[in-house]
């Protein structure tokens, strides 16, 4: 893997999401964060369990709630690449979801002449925790 | 709250000069905030405010300067995806300057 960020030090960034998008700030404010933090070219990672995995499923609408439904901003993610969101199975199984339920969330491979490839890697609950384990930083949600 | 008047009709702007309800843009808006910038719209300056509409409209954001240039140089070229080309046209800043000529709400991330 090569170092991009040239005379600094890169960390690994995890945004961990757990709360529904809707009802509370949290859902939208954790994506601004990460946009924001993506200026300062981190190794960045979001994680998605309990009721944090509705923040990605398909077909949102917000008409009913008067809120701005801002789930397309998930697709502009491999835009700033940021291409690993991990979802952990547990959480969607106990809300009988399966990955066909989320958005086919996607980002071009800039090594790979810009093929697309899938940004969704669901893992069940001991490889997250495995995966916390190996940050520098979680930031919790 | 101040606002814009454009062909006889007034719209709200917030104390930045960003269109308070981006719903209710129209291109002479943009002409007007130039006109107010001493800059004269030219095909170059709409082909980035046409692109910043069309990707608030897919994404619900204004891009990040950086997601910017890399945008454009791929839909309009690669001599036109740098931040050059875009200060050039846009000498306030393209992220904020465009954004808010195109109505959208100032980009997320910048300060």
């Amino acid at each position: 893997m090569g170092d991009m960020n040239e005379g600094g030090s890169t960390k690994k960034f995890l945004y961990l999401n757990r709360k529904a998008p809707y009802g509370t700030v949290y859902a939208l404010e954790s994506l601004e964060v990460v946009l924001i933090a993506a200026a300062f070219e981190q190794d960045v990672s979001l994680a998605f369990i309990d009721d944090g995995v509705y923040q990605i499923i398909q077909g949102q609408d917000t008409t009913g709630i008067g809120m701005k439904n801002f789930s397309p901003t998930f697709n502009a993610l491999g835009d700033y690449d940021i291409n690993k969101l991990y979802v952990e199975k547990e959480s969607l199984d106990e809300r009988g979801l399966t990955e066909d339920d989320l958005m086919p969330l996607v980002y071009e491979d800039e090594d790979d002449d810009w093929a697309e490839k899938p940004s969704i890697r669901v893992v069940s609950r001991a490889e997250m925790a495995d995966l916390m384990q190996d940050q520098d930083v979680i930031l919790s949600f | 709250m101040s606002s814009i008047t454009v062909d006889g009709k007034e719209y709200a702007v917030d104390e930045e000069g960003y269109l308070a309800d981006l719903s209710t843009w129209v291109p002479g808006i943009a002409d007007v905030m130039a006109a107010q910038d001493d800059l004269t719209l030219t095909d170059e300056h709409w082909d980035i405010i046409n692109f910043l509409r069309e990707y608030y409209e897919e994404y619900q954001i204004a891009p990040a300067i950086r997601v910017l240039t890399k945008a454009i140089g791929k839909k309009l070229g690669k001599e036109k995806g740098n931040s050059k080309y875009l200060y050039e046209l846009f000498p306030y800043g393209p992220a904020k300057q465009a954004c808010r000529y195109a109505g959208l709400p100032k980009p997320t991330g910048c300060v």
